[in-house]
Parts: structure tokens; sequence; C-alpha cells
């Protein structure tokens, strides 16, 4: 089958999930890797040597920042005059837009957010989480190309082969008359995506509750709590930057105004799949849980034995987090040489 | 400013979803709003507070939804209309889009399309942008700040690595995360109001179309493999100990 994957990414720096698409379309026959906007040869080159057989690059100054709607029409005009079985997409914000636009545009459909995959001659179908992953579900799609984007971490990531080459063929841009302007970018910087992290250690609610801490006079009640938590988030981070994780958060920790929206894991927040999961203070409401049950070892440091999170949790501590969380990061420093 | 925000009727975030003989069950969990709507209708309200105009709040589905566009009007939406036809099911993103485009069409002069950025049961998030791809507007996604001036929008989007900070020119569409900020409560004369509404349901023939083609199938749904763990507890003297303990086995799991 021949199968394009769009690569995703910012300013060239791809997101892990486009080669984790190669890897995958490679499974299938060859692959088409479709390399848009300003600049970005190097990522050209980075496609082959992760296995991409071709690469579509259209390389134009009107593509340096990214638009659904701009990207979208390109990437309909070509698949029009070159009709391809399947296009894969990387799940981010980028690809579920364009993935839409696309399949409204070629007049299909898309499978979103796929965990995997089975193919049968040309027909594809796939296994999705729904509900938060609650449940699964398998999808097929009657009219051609298929679309489907690809959940981050599901799929290996194939290993890049230095100086591997293929045929790159340049494609001029569609252009037209698209309605937004981007004017800027505020971007947050250092920090490990959520999506993408091996490791993630998390904070829930119970990280402002240290009895041992006395806040600064003149903070009333609420300030104070803010005060607390921030000091318990502290350690979290910590721990975090130790074992260069994302730092996650539970709804509840989000709501109460702890840390930001972006930080959340669970039902409406972010749905992760790291290797390891340290829930600190975490009890494990069922949102949160759906969230993250995917991880492959959770670890949950929490004073309630009874807590849901040690449900699913292979090691539990039951304890102070404050003491735990602490010690464990000094451990982790001694062991892992830092 | 005309305004008309999308919404659907899920069950409640915190049921327990299984499905039993082939059928999604919730047991007794309320249907609600999705929640992420309610940041589209609270975007939605506010944009009518600052610039005038009213909100008309839609949502497809069957007798039952009109329970979600009753806290629509609760909440300060002015009409509120049901698109409810037997054709109407097992409808996939673009089939839901085509849709709600031809109620946008039909209810005319809509200068804003609102959607929360995902519904919590489906998870798809693809009906914002394929609206707007249809409507032939700009597709103002994943927006957590939105301004108004003189016919022109600015919005940031929560994208991977921070915000995108765009422009554009109305009519658009536009799809709320959570940190556009908390919802309101409705009010308690939004709630006699509601009460006592009348919502309009719409057929496919009110709406002028025959109806979409879905080419997304889902012939199967199931209950995720259970997770046979059994929690194993560290224990020690003190913190230290424990942490000792805890380290060496996260390390013998090979993944660090």
């Amino acid at each position: 089958m021949n199968t394009w994957v769009y690569i995703d990414h910012f300013k060239g720096r791809a997101l892990p999930a486009s080669w984790e698409a190669i890897g995958l379309g490679k499974t299938l026959g060859q692959v088409t890797a479709l390399v848009f906007g300003s600049g970005i040869q190097e990522l050209a080159k980075a496609a082959f040597e992760y296995g991409a057989d071709e690469v579509l690059l259209v390389d134009d100054a009107t593509l340096a920042d990214f638009r659904a709607e701009a990207y979208a029409t390109s990437l309909s005009k070509l698949a029009v005059e070159r009709t391809p079985g399947l296009i894969l997409f990387p799940t981010t914000t980028r690809g579920r837009d364009l993935a839409g636009m696309v399949a409204i545009d070629l007049g299909t459909g898309v499978m979103v957010d796929v965990t995997s995959l089975e193919a049968t001659g040309d027909k594809i179908t796939v296994t999705r989480p729904i509900y938060a992953g609650k449940l699964l579900t398998r999808e097929t799609c009657s009219s051609r190309p298929q679309i489907i984007t690809l959940r981050g971490r599901a799929f290996p990531k194939p290993a890049q082969q230095a100086g591997r080459s293929g045929t790159l063929t340049r494609v001029a841009v569609t252009t037209g008359e698209f309605p937004t302007r981007v004017e800027g970018y505020s971007t947050t910087e250092g920090g490990v995506s959520l999506t993408d992290a091996n490791v993630i250690v998390s904070g829930g609610r119970g990280v402002s509750n240290n009895p041992a801490l006395s806040p600064p006079a003149g903070l009333d009640e609420k300030q104070a709590e803010i005060w607390r938590a921030q000091q318990g988030f502290a350690l979290v981070i910590d721990l975090a930057s130790v074992l260069g994780a994302a730092v996650g958060a539970s709804r509840a920790a989000v709501d109460a105004g702890y840390v930001p929206y972006a930080h959340q894991v669970g039902q409406t927040g972010k749905v992760v799949s790291p290797d390891v999961y340290i829930a600190c203070g975490i009890s494990g409401a069922i949102q949160h849980l759906a969230g993250m049950r995917t991880s492959k070892v959770i670890v949950a440091i929490n004073k309630d034995p009874d807590a849901p999170i040690f449900k699913l949790a292979r090691y539990g501590v039951v304890g102070d987090l404050f003491q735990v969380v602490p010690a464990l990061t000094a451990a982790f420093k001694q062991k892992m040489g830092k | 400013m005309k305004i008309v925000v999308c919404i659907k009727q899920v069950p409640d975030s915190t049921a327990r979803v299984v499905v039993e003989n082939g059928r999604v069950i919730w047991g007794d969990a309320p249907l609600i709003m999705n929640p992420w709507d309610e940041y589209a209708l609270e975007a939605a309200l506010q944009q009518k507070e600052a610039l005038g105009g009213s909100v008309t709040a839609v949502t497809i589905g069957d007798e039952s939804s009109k329970e979600a566009l009753k806290r629509a009007l609760a909440m300060g939406a002015e009409d509120a209309i049901l698109i409810s036809d037997p054709a109407l099911v097992n409808l996939d993103t673009q089939a839901t889009a085509q849709v709600l485009v031809a109620a946008i069409h039909k209810i005319g002069a809509v200068d804003m399309a609102f959607f929360g950025r995902q519904a919590i049961d489906g998870d798809s998030g693809l009906v914002p942008a394929q609206a707007a791809r249809l409507l032939g507007w700009p597709a103002l996604t994943l927006a957590s700040v939105i301004k108004v001036e003189a016919g022109n929008v600015r919005v940031e989007r929560g994208i991977e690595e921070g915000r995108q900070i765009v422009t554009a020119q109305l009519p658009a569409v536009f799809s709320l995360t959570k940190d556009f900020g908390e919802p309101r409560y409705p009010s308690f004369m939004g709630i006699r109001k509601a009460t006592r509404a009348e919502i309009p349901t719409w057929s496919l023939a009110g709406l002028g179309i025959a109806a979409p083609l879905s080419v997304i199938a889902w012939p199967e749904i199931m209950n995720p493999p259970s997770r046979e763990v059994t929690c194993q507890f560290i224990t020690g003297s003190g913190p230290e100990e424990i942490a000792e303990t805890l380290a060496n086995k996260i390390l013998a799991e090979k993944v660090l």
C-alpha cells in the first residue's frame, strides 16, 4: 500500500510521533513522508533516516508558520494528484486539524488517535480509545484514502539510520487566500511534553497538605493553600528533573489553582502513556485513572491506603509524600550519578 | 454579534462506562453537557456581553438532549435548537460537521460558531476544524484567549510548544480549552426561563439536506483489557529506606 506520513514539526523540530508513524507505515509497505514548511531541508533528511522511501517536500516561505488551512490545501491537492491509499498523521494539535480538513477536502473520514492497527489487503481496521480510555472501539473507513491519526508512543519509534537516503521530490506550494495570520508565539521552553514523555511525575491535591510548613504572614486562607501547594509541587518538580520527566497534575490540583491546566492528566486533560508514572498525593478519581491507566509502571505515593490509585499501581508507598518524594529524589540522584 | 454554540450531551466524566452485551452503559450516572462545551458556551456568553447580540445553542440528538440545551439556556443562551431525525444515527465526525453547518446556514448571518475542543465520549476533536473547512471560515481551534475588535479577532491557541497567536476576520469557528476560564453556573432566573422554554426541533427536511453519509464505521466497542496488577507496597524503617527500595525496584524495571 502507498502510505503517506505527515511529518509534524514546530519550526523544523519534529514531534517524535512523526517518526513513529513512519515506522508503522514501513510495516505496510513503501512510505512517502510529507515535509511542509519553510527552510526544512534537514527535516527531509531526517525523514529518510527514519525510514521514508520518498519525501514530498513543500518548502515555501508562505508555510513558515503552521496554518491548517494553507497546509491542508497543499496536502489535499497532492493527494488528489497522487492517490495515496493511506495517510498517517501524528495525533497532535496540528495533525488533528489538518487530518480533519483534508478528509473534508477529499470526501473521506478520519480514524483519530489510534493505538493499534491491522491491514487486510488495503483495508485498515484500527483500534482506538474512547471515553478517555474507559472503552476501546474498532473502526474502519469505507472511502479512500483512509486517514488515520496515531497516538504518540503507541507505536515504536524506528532507529535513525545516519546517511540513509531516498527519492526527494520537490513540490510547489498550492497558493490561495487563507483566512488566518500568525502574529507570533509564546512558547514554554525547557519543559518536557506530557504526551511524549517516557516518565511523568504527577502531583495531586495532596501536595498542599504539608503540616510541617507555616505560610508567610499576611496570606489569606486560599493564598496560604496555594503557597503550600507550590512548596509541594517543588518536590514533584525536583523528582521530575532528576528523572528527565514531565510534570503532570490531577484535575483537583489544576482546579484548585496549584498548577496550570497544561499539566492536567485525565479525561478533560491529557491522556498519557509513559513507561513510568509516579503519582504523588493523587487519590485516583476515575477521570484521572482513565488518562494514565496505560502507563507501563505506575508508582503511587499516598497517605491513604484505600486510595483507588493503588489498584492500578505496581508499587505503592503508604506514607507522607513530603518525606518520601525528596528521599526518592535523593536516591535517584545518587543511583543515576547526578 | 450572532453567535452559535454547538454542544453535545454525554455521560458524566465521573461515570463508570462499560460495555455490556455489546451496549455502552454508564449505570445511573447523569447525562450532562459535554464539559468542554461549557467552556465554549462561557466564551460565547462573554462575547455577547462584550459586543451585544445573541447566543443560540444547537445540538444533535434525541428528545433527551433537550436537557443539555436547557442547561445552555439556564447559563444564559437566548435560544436553543434540537436537531433530531431518525436518519441521524451513528454519525461520524464528517457527517456531524455537515449537519451542524447546515444548521449554521439555516440560522443565517452567524458571526461566531463555538465548539468544545472535543466531546468526552467519542474523543475525536475533529468537528470544529471540519465544520470550519465546510463553511470556508478560519478554524481558530484550541483557543484560550479571544479578543474581537471591529470584525477582527485575535486568538491565543494552545499548541504542544506553548501558544500560537493568530488573527483572522469574522465569521470564524472557535474551539475552546479549559484554559479559557471557568464556566458560570446557571442563574436562578436562567433556570426559570429554561424550564419554561419551548425548544424547536429541526429535522433533516427542515435543514434542507439529505441524510449525510458516514464513512467511518465502528463495528465493535470493547472494554479495555483489565490491568492485572497487585500493588506491591514498599515499607521500611523510614523515608530513606523506603526511597532506596523503591528506586531500586523502579530501576530494575529497566524502563528509565
